[in-house]
Formats: structure tokens, C-alpha cells, sequence
């Protein structure tokens, strides 16, 4: 594992797109980043633009409307820029599954490297998904 | 022996350490003040070994030179200003005579440079924070000039910092007289505006322009930008050190003394940053050319009474 490598383990830092959620996926992500669960202990900060991100959160069932964008801003974040879908709707569409205005879920737009399920998940599960994503990187 | 100074030790990377330790103590005291933990001793080491690492991308249609070589002007700037500022710590005859006014100048430096990065960066949201960043500095820039002439004037107009810093040490420091104390509050608070920390932090708010100026640097220019911030965290309180409190002095328990002058600054900067909402510009303006200027004002006049 190269340091490069062992440096982006140590501070991924979080971007958040919803691609069309119902918002609830969106508050659980904010409960996560209150001082309750303190993920800056593992070097994760919410960043608010793309270009500053290491891992970009999706949440929501991706919409006609959004689906360009979600490629555009997948395009503009610097390489390695990991992805993590979140929630049922990111995952695989939900309860809209087969709806005329979302045609697709998030992984046949982008490459996903972690899926998080639940409707919403809990704060802990993401914590747990985000540990397993990690891992992944460092060959565990 | 000048690239010695300038590179390793009062230059480059002794003030890259420090800086980073001392962005790491904001980081860690914010969490205990929000009853966190926070992150680990060498949490701002990671973060700029990962940016070191991402790709640098150059906007499309942006001004690709002014974008790339802003960062390293802010660096070299700060650099600067730390050589000279420890120069005269350590052996106070050793700069020359005006420096206390190049270190004023090239104070300016890393916002100019903030600035032309914004606006080459063609992005409307680092354009208004590039807006925002020159209101300030035209705001904050009249006290905090007015406020570093009290410590001359009580020096009897010597322009030099060693001399205030020989003068300070054998007649009682600044922070020892009304006026002293009067500029040293003026002093602190235009260090908030000068570091863009929360009460000021106008130029780069997260939550209505997601950081302004710095919204379309990645990877190294970023890393160069952070760096650039936390050394400013070092830096700014050690010139008001020497300005109002006496300096550091290198000899036994002394030096503990001298740091623990710094960390006190440090804990104001990240105390008042960490109580107090964001305000808006014009906020900022009329705090700074209203009461503030007034207070300067006063203060000036209490140090030609020799109070």
C-alpha cells in the first residue's frame, strides 16, 4: 500500500450529492457528522465542494433530471475519488423501481465502491459501511 | 546562510511544523469545546500528504498561471515574514531598519493572492468570495495599521522591530500601558478578520459559498492554500507577540514563558472562533472602520500622552 494511499484512508473527506431523496437519507448523513457520533476522530470532514472530496455520498433515486449532473460532478472530483451509495433508493431504486422518471440506480452511472442499504440506514450502519470501505482499500 | 534561515529553521519548514501543530490544537480544542474527541495528533499531516496525492485539476477557461502560482505566492509570503520575524527574536540587531513596515506588506500578500486565485479560478461563487476577501482586507487593514503604531510611538518612533523588541524588554511590555492594551484588543480581533476565522470568515462560508475563493483549487494548490492558513496561525500571533508582549526570549525558563504567550493567543483565536456566529460584510465594515478605528484612534493618542 503505497502512502498516497495510506494518507486518503487516514482523511477522507466527504462530499454529499442527493440525487433526488426524499431527505431522509440526507438528515441521517448530517446526524453523522454531529458531535454524538464525531467522525473527525477518523479524519472525515464534510466538504462543500467537489473539488476538495476524496468520497462522494449519493443519496436518492438518480431522476432524468439529475442523472447528467451526477455524471458532470463525478467527472469534476479529483482522482482517487471514491463513491458510496446510500440508502435503498441510491442502492436500487425503492420504492420507485420501474418509475418513468428514474430509468436507472446509481451504479450504471458511476463506479460505486460501497453500498450502505437501509431506509434510511442508521447513522451506525454508514459508520460500518464507511470501516468496510476502508478496509477495502488497505487490502483487508 | 540566508537559504539556511529562509528554508529550515526560522523559514519554511520549522514554520510549516508549528503551523501544522497549531492547526491541529484549533482542531482538537474546537472538539473538546463541542464535547468530541477529535482527531489524532498527526490528523493535519495526513490531510496534507492526501492532497499531495489527488490530481490537480485546472478549471476550464480559467487563467491557468495566475490559478497555479497564487498558492505559491501566499506561501512564500508567510515564509517571509516568519524568517524575518524569528531573525529578530532570536538576535534582535540583525534586520534592518523599516522591516516592521515590509512585514505589513508582505502580510497583504496571502489575501492578495487568495484573491487573484479566486478571480483566475473562473467560478462565480470564488468570484464573490474573492469580492468579499478584498472588502475585508480594506476593512480590517485601517485599525490593524493604525494599532502596530502604538508599540513605535511608546518605543519613541522607532521603526524597527528589534528595537521595540530591546525597548519592550527593558521598560515593561506593551500590554503594561492603557494604550497597550487598548491595541492589543483592536490587534487581536483584526488577526480574526487577517486569519478569516469564524466571527469574519465571510470570504470563504461554508454554508452560503462553500469556501469561496478555495472552491475550485484541488490537490497540490490546495495543500499549498492549507499550509499556507496554519502557518498564518503561527505566524500572526508571534508578530503581536513581539509587537505588545515582549517577544521570546531564548534563555532558561524564559522560553517557556515565550510559548506559553503564543499558546495563550492561540486559545483566544480559536475561543472567539468557536463562540460567535458568522456576521455579514457590511457588518464587518462598519465594526472595523466604526468602533474599532475609533479605539485605535484612541489608543494612538494615549501613547503620545505616554499612557
Amino acid at each position: 500500500m503505497g502512502i498516497k494511499l495510506k494518507a486518503l484512508t487516514k482523511s477522507p473527506w466527504v462530499f454529499h450529492l442527493s440525487t433526488g431523496s426524499c431527505n431522509n437519507c440526507d438528515i441521517e448523513i448530517l446526524d453523522l457528522l454531529t458531535p454524538r457520533f464525531d467522525l473527525e476522530r477518523f479524519g472525515i470532514l464534510l466538504v462543500g465542494s467537489i473539488r476538495h472530496a476524496d468520497v462522494l455520498l449519493v443519496t436518492g433515486v438518480v431522476t432524468r433530471k439529475v442523472a447528467p449532473r451526477l455524471k458532470r460532478l463525478y467527472e469534476q472530483a479529483p482522482k482517487p475519488c471514491l463513491v458510496v451509495a446510500i440508502g435503498s433508493c441510491a442502492l436500487g431504486q425503492g420504492i420507485f423501481k420501474g418509475s418513468y422518471n428514474a430509468p436507472q440506480p446509481v451504479d450504471r452511472y458511476i463506479p460505486v465502491d460501497a453500498y450502505i442499504p437501509g431506509c434510511p440506514p442508521k447513522p451506525e450502519a454508514m459508520i460500518m459501511g464507511i470501516v468496510k470501505l476502508l478496509n477495502k482499500l488497505k487490502g483487508k | 546562510m540566508a537559504i539556511f534561515y529562509f528554508l529550515i529553521f526560522p523559514g519554511f519548514i520549522f514554520t510549516a511544523v508549528v503551523g501544522l501543530l497549531a492547526s491541529w490544537i484549533d482542531r482538537k480544542v474546537t472538539a473538546r469545546v463541542q464535547w468530541r474527541k477529535g482527531p489524532p495528533l498527526l490528523q493535519p499531516l495526513y490531510d496534507m500528504m492526501k492532497l499531495m496525492g489527488k490530481e490537480t485539476i485546472v478549471p476550464k477557461g480559467s487563467s491557468r498561471l495566475t490559478f497555479l502560482l497564487s498558492p505559491l505566492f501566499a506561501l512564500a509570503a508567510v515564509t517571509i515574514v516568519s524568517t524575518l520575524l524569528w531573525r529578530t527574536i532570536i538576535s534582535p540587531n540583525t534586520t534592518f531598519l523599516g522591516d516592521l513596515i515590509v512585514i505589513l506588506y508582505l502580510l497583504i500578500i496571502p489575501p492578495l493572492a487568495v484573491i487573484m486565485g479566486g478571480f483566475a479560478s473562473r467560478n462565480p461563487l470564488a468570484s464573490l468570495g474573492a469580492n468579499r476577501e478584498m472588502k475585508l482586507i480594506l476593512a480590517y487593514e485601517l485599525p490593524f495599521v493604525l494599532v502596530t503604531f502604538i508599540p513605535v510611538i511608546q518605543a519613541g518612533m522607532k521603526i524597527k522591530l528589534g528595537e521595540i523588541l530591546i525597548y519592550q524588554l527593558n521598560n515593561g511590555i506593551a500590554v503594561g500601558s492603557l494604550s497597550g492594551i487598548i491595541g492589543f484588543l483592536v490587534a487581536i480581533l483584526c488577526m480574526q478578520a487577517k486569519l478569516t476565522l469564524v466571527p469574519f470568515d465571510i470570504p470563504e462560508a461554508e454554508t452560503e459559498i462553500m469556501t469561496g475563493t478555495y472552491i475550485e483549487y484541488s490537490g497540490v494548490p490546495l495543500a499549498i492554500y492549507k499550509m499556507t492558513r496554519a502557518m498564518m496561525l503561527f505566524v500572526l500571533p508571534i508578530f503581536l507577540v513581539i509587537l505588545f508582549m515582549g517577544g521570546i526570549t531564548f534563555s532558561g525558563w524564559h522560553i517557556l514563558w515565550g510559548i506559553l504567550k503564543y499558546v495563550l493567543l492561540l486559545v483566544i483565536i480559536i475561543l472567539i472562533r468557536n463562540t460567535a456566529p458568522r456576521v455579514r460584510i457590511d457588518q464587518a465594515m462598519k465594526f472595523f472602520w466604526g468602533p474599532m478605528t475609533a479605539l485605535a484612534v484612541l489608543g494612538i493618542i494615549l501613547a503620545f500622552l505616554g499612557l
